[in-house]
Formats: structure tokens, C-alpha cells, sequence
């Protein structure tokens, strides 16, 4: 089997070698960023073994990364590369001369994505792991990405190493970005781990008058959005709102439906996913992907979205749930 | 542990939001706010150090992602970009509208069967439909863009994609937020099918849908009135 430890490795091998590059040129932060950043995938399932055995030096220095690599961060800042006007030339008269072929490796992300999503669910229900079945969709992504590599290499006829140089400078252009995902869920496992949920739902279902089923709808509904936008993450608001709110109140005490009210009030918490930069994957990388000098830019392009669609799914809970 | 809540811990939740207000480095806020409210529940300084080490290893599966990058890369190097735009910008009748709705179709239709990283904004995103929307955005606008109208139009492509990816994929049974609801319900003593619960996602992903897509119209609506305005010599650029 494919184990996903080996996608790990790679993305291990890529950081370090861009740490390399950014040390050769003399950018101090960027290489010793990259070079820490490298160590989770590189020892990460050594640090998890070893944490089960009851070891715990080897999380503990892995914990220092994470506040290196905090104060690593704080000193670089994210900057727009403008490209040189040869650049601008060069992918010009590029584009003209491969014309759609160069769609080809970049449609082959996808589509290989899916051929082997379905390819290996298949052969795994015959008793033949492929790939990792814990992560198949991400395995098959990063499968996809090496063999659109490979046919973006033989497109454009470059040599290997243009590889390496032109997804360093996508990784430079991400910079911290690239990051926040990863410490925004490691903070989410830190408020899970010591009671912030339960002192926040505490402190809602104290301020709410628990008899009527509006109110409390509200504050689910409501509490979903605003603990989702704290967290990031609408998945770890979910049980701290329906431990909460939603179970002792709404389903016990007003006899809510819980299948109706658990998949409304998860999308209702996703309104709050667009609203925050605390979802970084989906809300800053972008911003910095494209290139906006505004990092909160995709989160303003959202905002009316999300607040329109939270009111639907009150009014579709309203109506829905209390049947 | 103590019977009475403790709610020091909240002081993160503090960070976090004074982190964000004054715009400090976000990665740096949050391993402020991690460290924060784990010595304020009491946490040891070794076992926190621990924590944060562990959850961090544990999450690394979100950078995955980097490794569609060198692909990318090398073909933006050559013209990938460039390509996307001449090729919408060669069919006729295609507004940013239309564009954008037909991707947030296909996006939530997508996501339902389960395949949520079949795009995405480093995959399809930057390399294909930001360069699609600008070109589509031309089209519509009769011109070049400026920056803030070229700033807007990438905005609304990846708000775009966010909005097809989060409403599409609960519909899906076997999608991580429809066995978290069931896994709770369970651990709850209440028995639910997953089906049963990603079929209640439906009415939000249709709303979802209208939503967004009326939103997305009004948006062209706005960029083709700036431009009437400040073509008739105002300098309106402001507006909004």
C-alpha cells in the first residue's frame, strides 16, 4: 500500500530544499522558516509513535517548532512579487506557442484525482489497498499532482529542476500563509483540550430564557456562527453548541428533530467559516494566491453571501425542525 | 478535574480577537493564544509543549496541498494563465456571471459526490478560473480592468469556489461533518442514518446556490455601473 506517510516526505523533501534555496540567496527567515516547517513531515510519524509509547520529548520539541516557527512568522512579511516584464514576455509568447495543450497537465489534477479516488475504492472494496483508505481523497490528490508534474514537464519540455524552482517561488509567494492552517487546528485541539467550549456554551445557555424555543434557536444558530468565526472551524464549534444548546434544550426540552437540526446547524456555522480569517485555507491563502493586496479581500466578497444564507437556514430551521 | 468551570482558559479566545483587531501576525497570534489559554487551565509548561507538538503533527494532512505546487508553477511559467484568458475570452456571450455561476454549479455537484479536492484554490483557482473570470470580466466591461476591478473579480472567484465547496459537500453521507453530527447524535443515545441527516443539507445548498448566484449578477451589475459612471467623466471609483 501507498502509505499517505510517503505524500509526507515529499512535501518534506520540497520544503527543505526551498529552505536550501532561500538560504543560498540570504533570506535568513524564509530558509529557516521552510527548514523547521519540514521537520512535522519529515519525523511526524516518528513524534506520534514515540507520544503512544509514552515518550514524550520528541512532541515536546516539536512544540517548540511551533512557537519558532510563530516568531519565525512575525518577522517576514508577505509581500506581492511583481513579475519582470520578461517574465510577462516570456509566458506570453509560451502560451501562444503551446496554445490548450497547456490545459492538459492542469485539467490531469483533477482528473487523475477522480480516476484514482474511484480506482482505488474499487480495488479497496476487493481487498486490495492501494492507497492509504484513512486518506484517500488527499492521497489521490497528491498522486495526481506528481503525474500532472510530470506531464507539465513533458509539455512545456523543461528540465526537472524548473520543478523545483517554480514551486519555490509559489511556496515563498504563500509564505506564512501556508502555515496558518496548521496552527489554527493545533489551537483548536488546545481549546478543545482545556474546557474553552464548555466554558463558552456555559456562559450562552446562562444568558438565554430557556423556555422559549426561539430564543434558544437563536443562540444555536447564532452561537454556531460566532464559534465558528472564533475557531475557524464550524466541525469543533458543533459539539460544543449541540453539547450545549441544541441537545438539552432544543431536542429534550422542545422536541427538536435532530437530523434536521444537526445538518442545518452545520451549515449554519459553515456562514461563519466565510466570515473569519480564522479559516485560512480558505479565506487568507487565497487572498495571497491571488495576489490581493488586501488579505481580508475574499473574506469582504463573502460577507453578504453568508449573511444572507445564515437568516434562509434560521427560517429553514424554524420552520423544519419543530415539527 | 475541577468540578466548577474554569474560565481562564476564555483568555485565548481574548488573544485571538485582539490579535486579529491590531492585524499582528496571525500565525504568531494564534500560538499566542494556544499558549495562553493552556497555562491559564493549568496546564503544565512540558505537557503543553507537548500538546501543541502533538495536535500540530497530527494536522499536517493541510499541507498536502504544496505538492500540487511545482506543477502549477511550472505551468504559469509557461503561459497557463495567459492561455486561460484567450481562451474565454473567445467565446462569445460569456459574461463573468454566467462563468462564475456555471462554476459554482459545477462545484457544488462535485463536492456532493464526495470529491472535495478535485478543485480548489491553488489547483483550479489561481491557474484557471481567476484568469477565466478577468477574461470573462473584459469581455462583459468592453475593456481592461483596473486594479480594483481585477482585485474584485479574483475575490469573487475564490469566494466563489468557497461557497460551492461548503454547501455542496454535506449533501454527500459519507462527507467527515455528516459522521461528526451522527457521531455525536450516537454518543448521545440518539441512532440516525448518515443519509438521513445529508439529505436535511439539501434545502441550505439550493439556498446556498440562488444566493449566490443572484449575488454574483448583482456584482456585474456594479462593475458594468462604475464603468458607465466613470467613462461619463465622474470619478466615481469610489462607490462601495
Amino acid at each position: 500500500m501507498l502509505r499517505v506517510e510517503y505524500l509526507y516526505w515529499l512535501v518534506g523533501a520540497l520544503l527543505i530544499v526551498s529552505a536550501w534555496l532561500n538560504l543560498r540567496d540570504r533570506r535568513h527567515a524564509m530558509g529557516a522558516f521552510w527548514l523547521v516547517l519540514s521537520a512535522p513531515f519529515l519525523f511526524g510519524n516518528f513524534v506520534l509513535d514515540a507520544h503512544q509509547r509514552g515518550s514524550t520529548w520528541p512532541a515536546q520539541a516539536m512544540g517548540l517548532a511551533v512557537i519558532a516557527l510563530g516568531l519565525l512568522a512575525s518577522r517576514s512579511r508577505l509581500s506581492v512579487r511583481e513579475d519582470s516584464a520578461e517574465e510577462h514576455a516570456r509566458r506570453d509568447s509560451e502560451s501562444l506557442r503551446l496554445g490548450n495543450r497547456l490545459f492538459m497537465p492542469a485539467l490531469a489534477i483533477p482528473a487523475f484525482t477522480l480516476i484514482l479516488y474511484f480506482g482505488a475504492g474499487t480495488l479497496s472494496r476487493q481487498g486490495l489497498d492501494l492507497l492509504d483508505p484513512k486518506a484517500l481523497t488527499l492521497s489521490a490528490l497528491g498522486i495526481a499532482s506528481l503525474l500532472a508534474l510530470i506531464a507539465a514537464l513533458r509539455v512545456t519540455r523543461s528540465p526537472a529542476v524548473e520543478a523545483i524552482h517554480q514551486g519555490r517561488h509559489l511556496l515563498d509567494a504563500l509564505g506564512w500563509a501556508v502555515l496558518l492552517p496548521m496552527v489554527l487546528a493545533t489551537l483548536g485541539g488546545v481549546f478543545a483540550a482545556t474546557g474553552v467550549g464548555d466554558a463558552i456554551a456555559a456562559l450562552t445557555s446562562a444568558m438565554i430564557p430557556v423556555d422559549s424555543r426561539l430564543a434558544c434557536l437563536l443562540a444555536f444558530a447564532l452561537g454556531m456562527v460566532f464559534f465558528t468565526v472564533i475557531m475557524g472551524n464550524a466541525f469543533a464549534a458543533f459539539p460544543v453548541m449541540m453539547a450545549g444548546i441544541g441537545l438539552p434544550l432544543l431536542i429534550h426540552q422542545h422536541g427538536a428533530d435532530p437530523a434536521i437540526l444537526g445538518a442545518i446547524g452545520m451549515l449554519t456555522g459553515y456562514c461563519g467559516t466565510l466570515l473569519t480569517p480564522m479559516a485560512a485555507n480558505f479565506n487568507i491563502v487565497p487572498a495571497v494566491l491571488l495576489e490581493l493586496p488586501d488579505q481580508y479581500g475574499v473574506i469582504r466578497s463573502q460577507v453578504p453571501t453568508a449573511l444572507a444564507l445564515m437568516l434562509a437556514n434560521i427560517l429553514l430551521m424554524l420552520l423544519l425542525v419543530f415539527r | 478535574m475541577p468540578t466548577e468551570l474554569n474560565y481562564w482558559p476564555l483568555i485565548g479566545v481574548a488573544v485571538v480577537i485582539a490579535g486579529f483587531a491590531l492585524r499582528r501576525n496571525p500565525v504568531l497570534v494564534v500560538v499566542v493564544a494556544g499558549l495562553a489559554s493552556g497555562l491559564a487551565a493549568g496546564v503544565t509548561l512540558p505537557d503543553l509543549l507537548a500538546l501543541l507538538g502533538k495536535t500540530f503533527v497530527e494536522n499536517r494532512v493541510l499541507l498536502l496541498f504544496l505538492l500540487t505546487l511545482p506543477a502549477i508553477g511550472v505551468l504559469e511559467h509557461h503561459g497557463l494563465r495567459e492561455r486561460a484568458k484567450r481562451w474565454i475570452a473567445g467565446f462569445r456571450g460569456l459574461t463573468l456571471a454566467r462563468l462564475q455561476i456555471t462554476y459554482l454549479a459545477a462545484r457544488q455537484l462535485i463536492s456532493m459526490t464526495g470529491l472535495t479536492h478535485v478543485a480548489g484554490h491553488p489547483q483550479t483557482v489561481r491557474p484557471l478560473l481567476a484568469p477565466m473570470s478577468e477574461a470573462a470580466a473584459e469581455r462583459t466591461l468592453d475593456g481592461e480592468l483596473s486594479n480594483a476591478e481585477r482585485n474584485t473579480v479574483r475575490a469573487s472567484a475564490a469566494a466563489t469556489d468557497n461557497v460551492g465547496l461548503f454547501f455542496g459537500e454535506d449533501v454527500f453521507m459519507a462527507f467527515g461533518a455528516v459522521l461528526l453530527i451522527q457521531g455525536f447524535f450516537a454518543s448521545n443515545g440518539i441512532t440516525l442514518e448518515p443519509l438521513a441527516i445529508s439529505l436535511w443539507a439539501l434545502p441550505t445548498a439550493v439556498c446556498a446556490f440562488v444566493i449566490h448566484s443572484i449575488r454574483l449578477h448583482f456584482l456585474q451589475r456594479r462593475l458594468l455601473r462604475e464603468r458607465a459612471a466613470s467613462s461619463t467623466g465622474g470619478t466615481d471609483d469610489a462607490a462601495r
